[in-house]
């Protein structure tokens, strides 16, 4: 008796799920090369600046993504960056090092998602609260411990890869970037690998998805969580040290500025996987590299309101309009073992 | 079958607050024989095998695999001394794949990739030997319940399970999946695989046993084989007296129709038509009963007729008077009773305790609230007066109705609603899942309700149920009443044959 039910074939199924997505960035593409065509360095300027505005979105993205894969709601993705921004820049500051600042910059994202585990998944307390109060914690510890007027000793510096970042377009864009931004396009690659091709991915989906099934399987659930949310904080610190270390290079009060938000609909957007949390990334930085272009293009809009394109794109994502997607089935559930 | 055990318990104790789950059992399962494990919900089956897989600890007891002696604590322990269990409640996840879900915990890899190319051959070559087809790519959530379980047998046979416990696998089968889950299991033990069989079906035990134990409030009764017992004898065993498998109840004497639908259309979630013009009057003190193969509206119906489903057309009333539509506040004042159809979505508030369950239809009002103020007091009172009344197994009022055993929580549900001696009753399923022990008391207490004058509408798949409870019987087919028989002039396959969509012209 064969009674499996048919289900559309691959292709219909995939197009279904990101045909939206695609079809966009099809018309971007086009958009893109036709105002290539009329001027070239500024598109050139806008593209490179949509890279590294996606940085950290992309970055936090990926940190939620994988507290989320392992149903641990991350919504102090906004305090892991600012913390860490902040002790990587004190860290460059005292010792003058951009590596071991980077380096203490994750490493303190690790630690704020360590406290973020231990709240929500052995404490079991709400998991909204938990990362509320990282929030609060970095925005009050920074906000107190912050001293005007340092600078860091440099910053990280663009590294072009040799012949590749002469070629158009794509070179300026992709091929002539410093460190961290490399970095971050490694993970994306990276994290679609380990979350779907290896066995550490498997058994995190499953504890995200289905936690007493992993369990009577013999897979650890709460050390499953606990390592995805550490794991993630320290993409969430590395997303820090970028802002300090390689964006900015000094540090202001609230400098994420929402980012650590926007990763969230950046990662919704990408129906919580890497290589769409990119995509939408991508399209995130686009609308904040647009932001700058428009306002130096002197159109007769306030500045203010072009300033809303990435947040009004948030919303729009968070409200749902765009495409339909399933957040793991276990999603900010504690696990209790019987 | 030899006579050389494969899995032997010695003095399991296990100890929950304010129950003894398991008091001093001892079991023996024999290489290759099928042993059922029979007893009402909660006399301790499933904790019995939970101790076993390592999901509980024992507080007393040791455990003996192929003689030797060996310590279970996690379920790890259990898939690598070749227990496997399948759970009432499958443990697939509904996104993975069939393949996803087998390796998961047990992966093959070649470096740190997870060898799916691997994976499937094995799985192909698991479902060949023992002829369990299951496609490998297919992704779970598109499977039906069937297929699922094939899937959680395949899960552990990839683990070399050599003991396999099934817990009340055929609770969610269709009698033709269950026939061939049959075929599966003495296939299984025709290659040396040891099975657990847990149910409280009676009739399957006795087909598909070797040996058949029974358990009863955490203790074991006996053991004996299918051919030195029958029905009754097993039920009695399980309850601890004898059983009435059949249904005692004197005539009905039928008053004035307390309850009447006319010509009713209700569509259902995907907007399709599915009841599609039913009429039909409960008379006070009569069962009548709709019997239909499940998914011919019935669902529908119920959720129209307490408020729940908004009525397209048609008209529901009330003593002649004719209710708004969807108000179940109105219903209940005016003396409906409800033992819906889920008891765990629709009849309970799982984490509530037992006692707040059981006000649950009337804490707006005195004596359950003053003002808008709760009476704890004579919320308190009414639970401990019901608990005893209607034998509610609870360690206490203030219990979780979600820590009751499937039996329990439907007399919590049955106990609630019948106390406040509904003039018109909807039983929709009220048996689904219990076991004999459960099912006389709630078919005794829906009897007494139809004594003493209320009207009752009982919407049942069980044949045997409908055939032996109801005054009148109504078929449903596709949304519409086919047929309306007295039990005394149909045969169960004259029934089955309307049921399945047979004019009744042509059966009758």
């Amino acid at each position: 008796m064969n009674t499996t039910l048919e289900s559309p074939p691959a292709w219909k199924q995939y197009l279904a799920r990101w045909g939206w997505g695609l079809g966009s960035a099809l018309l971007l593409l086009v958009l893109v090369l036709w105002n290539y065509a009329q001027n070239p360095t500024s598109t050139e300027a806008v593209l490179a600046s949509t890279v590294r505005q996606s940085t950290p979105l992309v970055l936090g993205a990926l940190c939620g993504l994988w507290g989320e894969r392992a149903a641990v709601i991350n919504i102090g993705i906004e305090g892991q960056m600012l913390l860490a921004a902040f002790i990587g820049f004190l860290v460059n500051v005292w010792t003058g090092n951009l590596f071991l600042a980077v380096i203490a910059g994750v490493l303190t994202g690790a630690v704020l998602g360590a406290l973020l585990a231990f709240m929500s998944v052995t404490l079991k307390i709400d998991q909204i609260i938990g990362g509320t109060v990282i929030n609060i914690l970095a925005l009050g510890l920074t906000g107190y411990f912050y001293q005007q007027g340092l600078t860091t000793h440099g910053k990280l510096q663009a590294i072009p890869l040799g012949p590749l970042a002469d070629i158009p377009i794509i070179g300026p864009v992709f091929f002539n970037n410093p460190p961290i931004t490399y970095v971050t396009i490694l993970l994306v690659f990276f994290s679609h690998y380990l979350l779907f091709y290896t066995r550490w991915g498997l058994r995190t989906r499953a504890v995200g998805e289905h936690p007493r099934a992993a369990d009577t399987l013999g897979v650890d659930v709460y050390l499953m969580r606990y390592a995805n949310v550490i794991f993630g904080g320290g993409i969430a610190g590395l997303a820090g040290a970028f802002l300090t270390l390689e964006a900015v290079g000094s540090f202001e009060r609230a400098m994420t500025n929402g980012r650590g938000f926007v990763a969230l609909a950046v990662m919704i957007f990408g129906k919580w996987t890497p290589l769409g949390s990119w995509g939408a990334a991508l399209l995130f930085g686009f609308a904040t590299a647009m932001q700058t272009q428009l306002q130096f293009a002197g159109l007769n809009i306030p500045h203010q309101f072009i300033g809303m394109l990435p947040y009004l794109l948030t919303i729009i994502v968070l409200a749902g309009f765009v495409g339909r997607a399933r957040p793991p089935a276990a999603d900010g559930v504690p696990y209790e073992k019987e | 079958m030899s006579e050389t055990l494969a899995l032997e318990v010695r003095n399991i104790t296990k100890r929950f607050p304010g129950v003894l789950a398991n008091d001093g059992v001892n079991f023996t399962l024999r290489k290759g024989e099928i042993h059922s494990l029979l007893g009402e919900n909660g006399a301790g089956k499933s904790t019995l095998m939970n101790i076993i897989y390592g999901l509980y600890s024992p507080d007393e007891g040791e455990f003996f695999i192929d003689g030797q002696r060996i310590e279970i604590k996690n379920p790890h322990d259990a898939i690598t001394r070749g227990i496997g269990m399948v759970h009432q409640h499958f443990m697939l996840v509904p996104v993975f794949t069939v393949a996803e879900n087998i390796i998961l915990g047990s992966e093959v890899t070649r470096g740190f990739t997870l060898d799916m190319t691997r994976a499937r051959e094995e799985i192909r070559a698991l479902s060949h030997e023992y002829g369990l087809e299951v496609d490998p790519d297919a992704v779970v959530e598109d499977l039906p319940v069937g297929i699922q379980q094939r899937v959680e047998i395949v899960k552990a046979l990839y683990r070399r399970a050599n003991i396999l416990v099934l817990d009340e696998p055929t609770a969610v089968l269709t009698p033709q999946e269950a026939e061939d889950l049959f075929r599966i299991m003495r296939h299984l033990t025709e290659r040396g695989v040891s099975i657990i069989f847990i149910s409280h079906k009676l009739k399957e035990v006795l087909e598909i046993s070797d040996r058949i134990t029974v358990m009863r409030r955490g203790k074991v009764v006996g053991t004996t084989t299918p051919a030195e017992t029958d029905e009754s004898g097993l039920a009695a065993m399980m309850v601890g007296r004898e059983v009435v498998l059949q249904v005692e109840k004197g005539p009905a004497h039928p008053g004035e129709p307390v309850f009447a639908v006319r010509d009713l259309h209700v569509l259902d979630e995907r907007k399709l038509e599915a009841v599609r013009g039913i009429s039909f009057e409960v008379r006070a003190g009569e069962i009548l009963g709709i019997a239909g193969v499940q998914g011919n509206g019935q669902t529908e119906l119920a959720e129209a007729i307490t408020g729940l489903r908004r009525v397209e057309s048609g008209a529901i009333t009330v003593d002649g008077a004719p209710v708004p539509d969807r108000d179940p506040r109105f219903l209940f004042e005016r003396g409906m009773g409800h033992i819906p159809e889920d008891r765990q979505k629709h009849g309970l508030v799982l984490p509530y305790p037992v006692a707040d369950n059981l006000a649950l239809v009337a804490y707006y009002k005195p004596p359950f609230a003053n003002g808008i103020q709760r009476n704890d007091a004579a919320i308190m009172e009414n639970a401990v007066r019901l608990i005893d009344e209607y034998d509610i197994r609870t360690p206490g009022p203030l219990v979780p109705a979600g820590n009751l055993s499937g039996g329990n929580q439907q007399k919590v549900i049955v106990a609630r609603e019948l106390s406040r001696q509904p003039r018109f009753l909807l039983a929709n399923q009220p048996t689904r899942g219990l076991d004999v022990g459960s099912i006389e008391y709630i078919h005794k207490q829906m009897v007494a309700a139809r004594d003493n004058g209320a009207a009752v509408l009982l919407i049942s798949a069980e044949l045997d149920e409908v055939m032996s409870l109801a005054d009148r019987i109504a078929v449903i087919f596709h949304g519409k009443i086919v047929a309306v028989v007295e039990p005394g002039q149909v045969t169960k396959e004259q029934l089955g044959l309307m049921m399945a969509g047979t004019p009744a012209e042509e059966v009758l």
